[in-house]
């Protein structure tokens, strides 16, 4: 009776959650003809955003593993595409390949590390960070990567559309990171409602509880590192060939770190629009400000990130569990807890 | 392979960096070894020490040195009152949760810092900057050894402090078992604050004595922050003898990879000691084994 009962009343929020997506869609999929060039490259960074936060999630947000170590990812995978087709005029499309499994790599391996030797909680998120330091380093010093001077692409003509070579308008990056937002939302929501899902939430909320019903912990947090990691590698690609430049400081850098962490935990941790959301919160607050600042005259490099910090300061304070929770049922999606 | 000599100098001047590394990381063991905080702003406090003390001496001329008492003071304070008012209602929090929080903190603080300086190097220049101490074949920088000897006293009044005193005693019991010391009736938030406000002001006391040893941007704090981490990690979370221990041997180490292979490998050996650490002998060299 009550399962009926749900089934009544969640039929109204049912239309009113696809009629949401459908116009959700809709605005997506033209933005490029509707919106300035300003707003799409805003739009894309959103994106994109959305897209390393929703891989990031997948460690922490479902398996409860905390990383501030994943622009180490981000960098291999930009560096292992950018230097393919650098040096040997590889594409992006063999190119990805090669960071997938380097990232895959480099999550096993700092995985394996940490999870063999019981490291969890704070000494779990150093470690992830010493790694993306070491790595930050370590690429200073790769001369045939360019070094600290930077590793440039060169700018793709920006009115033909080489598919191939993925060089084209910001169009074309913008339904490309757009398709990989889409294509991991459907893969989080699908993981979720399987086994891995349940598996990596019974982790996250008591690992010994977990581990004493049978499932087995350590192959668990391997595979959402691992998944994590090679799923943020093709972020690495895009970033690549999007910016055409790369630079060891910034790529691998702690401050990147906690910009793909700011998306999901203002967002909201664990849940799979909330990355969506909190990117979207984050560059609409933070760029806007610098946007505002600089249409009154104000150059003030900084205001952007005092913004973000302002912003996931009243977000862990006010809303611990992030602005989606609130806000899908305030749009009637339903207390369901995802 | 440098002359010997080259080499005991550059260790020695690590030595003394590294004392100055120590209480900075003695300040981030304080606080996480009592109030379990994980002080993620602790790189840009020092960030924010620094540039009292060049604003300190740009404006009235007044030696980082001399500084270092009324900074010390004025962060006490202010930290003081930064976990009495504010942080002291989220310890309670899971882990992660606090981490943001001091993220956030950081990255407000830190940015705040290149809204209000702009992101060019500022530095103090001291009468006594380039002069040397002779040691035997060895030079020692005046400002490194002042530097050292003002994180050594530091040091010695904070320990004394926490052996000697009964509030101190009250802050090691809480560090203890919190529990235990909110049942014998010790004003656990007040002590907490006392904790912040003292690791604020070894902060404090460790920002100006490096000003004069380097160049002061807003983006000095994640590095610090890392830094402090790295030592305390190193010498083990919550022991003050092996905060300073950690600080001499990442001193040490980073002197002797910055003459041995490269300046910029410095860094490399704190993060490569911090992965060997961490996965080998998580306790850290000087940490009980607890658990």
């Amino acid at each position: 009776m009550t399962l009926m009962a749900g089934k009544l009343i969640g039929a109204p929020g049912q239309r009113r959650r696809r009629a949401l997506i459908g116009g959700v869609a809709v605005i997506a999929l033209t933005l490029p003809f509707i919106a300035s060039s300003y707003v799409l490259s805003v739009v894309t960074l959103a994106l994109y955003l959305a897209y390393v936060g929703q891989a990031w999630n997948v460690m922490m947000g479902f398996a409860g593993q905390l990383s501030l170590g994943h622009s180490l990812y981000v960098g291999l995978g930009a560096y292992a595409s950018a230097g393919l087709f650098f040096h040997y005029g590889i594409g992006p499309w063999a190119g990805v390949w090669l960071a997938v499994v380097l990232c895959a790599g480099a999550g096993a391996f700092i995985g394996f590390l940490a999870f063999r030797m019981r490291v969890s909680g704070v000494q779990l998120s150093l470690l992830t960070v010493a790694f993306a330091e070491l790595a930050r380093i370590g690429f200073d010093h790769i001369e045939r990567l360019g070094g600290p001077g930077g590793l440039f692409l060169r700018v793709a003509d920006r009115s033909r559309i080489d598919l191939l070579g993925f060089r084209g308008p910001p169009a074309m990056y913008y339904y490309a990171i757009l398709a990989l937002v889409a294509g991991a939302l459907g893969l989080c929501s699908f993981l979720l409602h399987r086994r891995a899902g349940y598996y990596w939430r019974a982790i996250r909320e008591d690992e010994v509880a977990a581990a004493s019903l049978g499932i087995d912990v350590f192959r668990w947090k391997m595979r959402a590192v691992v998944l994590s990691s090679a799923m943020t590698a093709v972020a690495g690609v895009f970033f690549a060939f999007y910016y055409n430049s790369l630079f060891p400081e910034q790529i691998f850098s702690f401050g990147r770190s906690i910009e793909i962490v700011l998306g999901p935990v203002i967002g909201g941790v664990g849940t799979l629009v909330g990355p969506i959301v909190g990117a979207g919160a984050v560059v609409l607050l933070g760029d806007g400000t610098t946007e505002i600042l600089n249409r009154l005259g104000f150059d003030v490099p900084g205001a952007k990130q005092v913004v973000h910090g302002l912003l996931l300061l009243l977000v862990t304070i006010y809303m611990p569990n992030g602005l989606w929770p609130p806000l899908a049922r305030a749009l009637g999606f339903g207390p369901r807890k995802v | 392979m440098p002359a010997l000599s080259h080499l005991a100098n550059a260790a020695l001047s690590g030595v003394l960096t590294g004392t100055v590394y120590g209480l900075m990381a003695l300040g981030l063991s304080a606080i996480f070894g009592v109030i379990r905080l994980v002080n993620f702003a602790h790189g840009e406090l020092m960030t924010l020490a620094m540039y009292v003390a060049v604003v300190v001496f740009q404006g009235l001329a007044l030696d980082p040195f001399l500084t270092m008492i009324g900074a010390a003071a004025a962060f006490g304070a202010l930290g003081y009152v930064l976990q009495r008012g504010f942080i002291n209602r989220y310890v309670g929090r899971p882990e992660h949760s606090q981490m943001l929080l001091m993220i956030a903190l950081a990255m407000i603080i830190g940015n705040a810092l290149l809204l209000g300086f702009g992101p060019d190097a500022r530095n103090v220049q001291t009468s006594y900057q380039l002069d040397s101490f002779e040691l035997g074949p060895m030079l020692l920088d005046k400002v490194r050894v002042y530097a050292a000897g003002a994180a050594v006293v530091a040091t010695a009044l904070l320990a004394a402090f926490f052996r000697l005193t009964l509030t101190g005693k009250a802050i090691r019991a809480c560090a203890d078992n919190p529990l235990g010391a909110r049942v014998a009736g010790l004003p656990v938030a007040h002590l907490y604050a006392v904790t912040f406000g003292l690791g604020a002001a070894s902060v404090a006391v460790a920002g100006c004595a490096m000003v004069p040893l380097i160049d002061v941007t807003p983006g000095l704090g994640p590095g610090y922050t890392l830094l402090a981490f790295v030592i305390v990690i190193l010498g083990g979370l919550g022991s003050m003898v092996g905060a300073l221990l950690g600080g001499v041997v990442i001193g040490v180490s980073e002197a002797l990879a910055g003459v041995l292979i490269a300046p910029s490998a410095k860094s490399m050996v704190s993060f490569g000691l911090l992965v060997l650490i961490l996965l080998a002998r998580p306790q850290g060299l000087m940490g009980a084994t607890r658990r």
